[in-house]
């Protein structure tokens, strides 16, 4: 029997294809990755899209939810996926395992599961990683031609799974802090920033390799454009801030301040700009209140590189505005057909 | 060229309309009885005027109206009345409403009509009173008395807008009909025009129509009309709905609550326009309409059909498909399903799409809102679908109503592009009908006080009024029935909650009258047909009111 109710038809498109569509976004990005830094990558993002769909059907089994929809929603992979992007490649096993079984368990299920979380799950999979096991969270593996002893995939997957590497290679010799992070202790030391940027690790506007990754999530973001997915106002209003701020440091003081584009294609800004802070469930939903949302967020990221503990700061920036949301929602209410001031 | 105005949203539905409009309208086959309920239009039931047995001919009145807001229903053919009953009628609820069946003798023979060569000679207070006799109403589906939407002060309305656009997917029935009768529909809207002293009048069809926007354009020229434009408007649902035709057509938004006369314009639906002329020039009541019979069927089709043709009987003739779970009366975006298969054809039935599993699935289940605002990037009302959603859900219905429950005019759209298939617009329906049973239990807390303060100066009238309360009594007995809410907006958005509105302020001025009539001595000569049905509904609220004050009396220990 069709419906008793109008509407009786529904336009064929479903929670469970935009999440595959960003999915598929992310791609050109994960190419990318695995081009500079080899597939340990694809490791992560099988071992976290695992725990997810396990921890997902756990957990909904304990709440006696129906298996099939939620499953297929592919919610759960989109936030595997954003986590596993987020922390090193080179990581231990039980850390993807761990931080992603927090973020679906935890920040996603005991907040009433999707729709109903208040937190992006894979930013708090992320902050509960990074103050937990903060040692494990800064060995990135080094790109591709600068390494001294490339690790081959065996290699990487004997580390991964047992913390294994060649006999008389260390660790420090195939991972590397991240360019930002290089950059902030570098300024510590008092190096000239002209000096840093001389550094091999870094290429034309940022990390040698991860500036070419966040190009590849940048081109995932114009796709999730141009299939209208995603509004333009968070991006625009996350990278505006962000290239605002950095700009105006940058023009005060140029020793100390590196240029807006570092900031653009450095860390997690293009992937937060186009596929953290865009989370439906955690971002505001008034056109209104996403650009504030996100200018805050740009703010706080760069605030919190610049003058931090932290070398990135989109994962703080996005919690912290998470926190609003709702006070932005409520703040931002558009007026109603025919309520506007202006009349012709 | 005229600059067109935008509204906020809208979706883009597959429209299905070729199905229906390739041929000609048909002349419906007359069916076996007609089943005509006494109550299709917005206001107070009309009351039966014959009785079981009797001869009636065509156009002959056979409900008169009641009270001010109300409208006559007639007898769509001749023949003999066999039942005048609670049956089942085209509304969702499958709650019975009074029916007068009629069989047809199968001559389809009129009554004497009473035609009019210049309708010009005629007084706008006759004109009024001659379409509220004919029982016409909004045809694009608020089924609004239009008499009670053609009084306007001179120089108050600047702009008519006839609305053409039919935006709701499958309907054809205005389409063809502009198509096949745009001189009279052009006809009726000059009349309305004089009739609410309007300067220009606009006709916006969706451009999906080239045919009809052809056949009205010629027609403007050769009937030689002055300050009449036919303007193509784009393609969009809910771009029929009364708020959104104006918007886009002159730029104002009518606001929930807000009468868009006192916006200057005034909107009528290019069928309500037809019929209006058909009453005036031929005297013809309103007995048939267009009906586009479309969906599980092999010939879908634009009938004639007399109003009161049981649905089945009309469906029928399109060659009904296996299959078929149901009929919807309306579109796929806000028709409603009929609760019977039987029900008669009424004055909303704008389209009748027989479904099944095939056009019009089982909706998936609902999973949680993703927040993901699909919905209030097409809510013409420019409303967070998502929020509304959320409070109703939690029964928080104040917090709902300051989210402007009450300006959702119900088109679907955002239901239609939830990619959570949440069934939205259930739940603003929910949330609506629960704020009117509790204002309406606030009502009832009221009308108790009122009794009580009513008894103090009862006892001293008592005695002088003991003999005008028996006769009162019976009057009030009468007018106790609750007649069952009409459907309203079975199809296109048409259904300006304006109406509502107007319902309100109409009360409030039968109220008025009720107390300026409980003063002054009533000039009883010389009174017109329409005061009189006045007065006795006057009459009768006055007597309701005693009735409550003595069972005050009763109650007491
Ligand atoms: S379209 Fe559906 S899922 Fe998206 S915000 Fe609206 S109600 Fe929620
Ligand atoms: S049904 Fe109501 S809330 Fe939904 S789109 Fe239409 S007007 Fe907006």
């Amino acid at each position: 029997m069709s419906g008793f109710f109008s509407p009786f038809i529904t336009k064929p498109v479903s929670v469970s294809q935009i999440m595959l569509h960003v999915l598929l976004a992310l791609i050109p990005g994960i190419a990318i990755y695995v081009w500079f830094y080899g597939p340990a990558i694809l490791i992560s993002l099988t071992l976290a899209s695992i725990t997810a769909l396990v921890i997902e059907a756990l957990m909904l089994k304990i709440q006696n939810k129906p298996l099939a929809p939620y499953l297929k929603d592919n919610s759960a992979l989109l936030t595997a996926w954003l986590l596993a992007l987020s922390i090193p490649p080179l990581a231990p096993w039980w850390l993807v395992v761990v931080g992603t079984a927090f973020a679906i368990s935890i920040s996603k299920h005991l907040y009433g599961g999707l729709g109903n979380n208040p937190f992006n799950p894979a930013m708090i999979g992320y902050a509960v990683l990074i103050i937990s096991f903060p040692s494990h969270m800064t060995h990135w593996l080094t790109p591709h031609g600068l390494a001294e002893i490339p690790l081959s995939f065996p290699d990487q997957l004997n580390y991964i799974f047992h913390g294994m590497l060649p006999d008389g290679v260390r660790l420090d010799a195939v991972t590397m802090a991240t360019p930002l992070d290089t950059l902030k202790t570098q300024l510590h030391l008092n190096t000239q920033l002209k000096d840093i940027l001389e550094m091999p690790i870094y290429g034309r506007m940022a990390g040698i390799g991860s500036e070419w990754v966040a190009t590849g999530f940048l081109l995932g973001g114009i796709y999730l454009l141009a299939k209208r997915l995603i509004s333009w106002h968070i991006p625009a209003a996350f990278l505006g801030t962000l290239f605002i701020t950095s700009g105006l440091f940058h023009l005060l003081d140029p020793s100390h301040h590196v240029a807006p584009l570092f900031h653009w294609f450095s860390g997690a800004a293009m992937l937060g700009a186009f596929f953290i802070l865009t989370d439906p469930v955690t971002s505001p939903t008034t056109p209104r209140g996403k650009l504030i949302f996100a200018a805050g967020a740009g703010l706080l990221t760069y605030l919190i590189r610049s003058f931090g503990g932290f070398p990135d700061g989109m994962a703080f920036a996005t919690l912290l505005m998470n926190i609003c949301v709702p006070l932005i929602d409520a703040w931002t209410q558009p007026k109603v057909f025919g309520k506007k001031e202006k009349q012709p | 060229m005229r600059t067109l105005y935008k509204f906020h949203g809208g979706v883009h539905p597959p429209t299905n309309k070729t199905q229906s409009n390739l041929t000609p309208i048909a002349q419906a086959a007359l069916p076996s009885k007609l089943l005509i309920p006494l109550h299709q239009h917005v206001g107070s039931s009309a009351k039966p005027v014959v009785e079981v047995g009797e001869y009636v001919l065509k156009g002959q009145r056979i409900g008169r109206p009641e009270g001010h807001l109300s409208s006559a229903v007639h007898a769509s053919t001749s023949g003999t009345i066999a039942a005048i009953d609670m049956q089942r009628v085209a509304h969702p609820s499958g709650i019975p409403d009074l029916c007068i069946t009629l069989i047809p003798d199968g001559l389809d023979e009129w009554i004497a009509l009473d035609t009019c060569d210049d309708w010009t000679t005629l007084s706008h207070t006759d004109l009024r009173h001659r379409l509220r006799e004919a029982g016409v109403v909004g045809l694009g589906g608020a089924v609004f008395p239009s008499d009670m939407k053609l009084y306007s002060h001179k120089h108050k309305i600047k702009t008519l807008v006839l609305n053409g656009a039919e935006c709701e997917p499958y309907i054809t029935c205005d389409d063809m009909l502009m198509r096949e009768r745009a001189g009279e529909i052009l006809q009726g809207a000059e009349m309305m025009r004089a009739l609410l002293y309007a300067e220009e009048v606009l006709i916006g069809i969706e451009d999906n129509k080239p045919e009809a926007i052809a056949a009205m354009k010629s027609a403007v020229v050769a009937g030689n009309h002055q300050r009449m434009e036919v303007i193509a408007v784009p393609t969009v649902y809910p771009g029929g709905g009364a708020k959104q035709l104006i918007r886009v057509l002159t730029g104002i938004e009518v606001a929930a609550g807000v009468r868009s006369t006192n916006m200057g314009v005034q909107c009528f639906n290019v069928g309500t326009a037809y019929s209006a002329w058909r009453a005036i020039r031929f005297g013809e009541p309103l007995v048939s309409r267009i009906v586009t019979v479309t969906g599980n069927v092999s010939r879908p089709q634009n009938y004639d059909a007399l109003i009161g043709t049981p649905m089945d009987e009309l469906v029928a003739q399109s060659g009904q498909l296996p299959g078929t779970t149901g009929y919807i009366m309306g579109g796929p975006m806000m028709g409603v399903l009929m609760p019977s298969r039987q029900v008669g054809v009424i004055k909303a039935a704008n389209c009748i799409i027989a479904s099944s599993d095939k056009l019009f699935p089982t909706a998936k289940p609902a999973l949680p809102c993703i927040r993901c605002t699909r919905c209030a990037d097409v809510c013409p009302s420019e409303l967070q679908p998502q929020e509304l959603y959320w409070f109703s859900k939690a029964k928080n219905f104040d917090k709902a109503e300051d989210y402007h429950l009450f300006d959702c005019i119900e088109c679907g759209a955002c239901s239609y592009v939830c990619p959570s298939n949440i069934p939205l617009v259930q739940y603003y329906r929910f949330a609506k009908s629960e704020i009117w049973a509790r204002e309406a239990g606030k009502k009832a807390a009221d009308a108790a006080r009122e009794r009580h303060e009513y008894r103090e100066s009862r006892i001293e009238r008592e005695k002088r009024e003991k003999t005008e309360k028996l006769a009162a009594k019976e009057k009030a007995a009468q007018a106790a029935k609750t007649p069952l809410q009409p459907v309203v907006a079975a199809a296109n958005p048409d259904a300006d909650p304006e109406n509502t509105m107007q319902l309100k302020i109409q009360t409030a001025i039968d109220r008025a009258k009720e107390q300026a009539a409980a003063i002054k001595p009533k000039n009883v000569e010389q009174l017109t047909p329409q005061q009189q049905a006045e007065i006795n509904d006057i009459e009768a609220r006055r007597a309701r009111i005693r009735e409550l004050a003595k069972d005050n009396t009763d109650a007491q220990p």
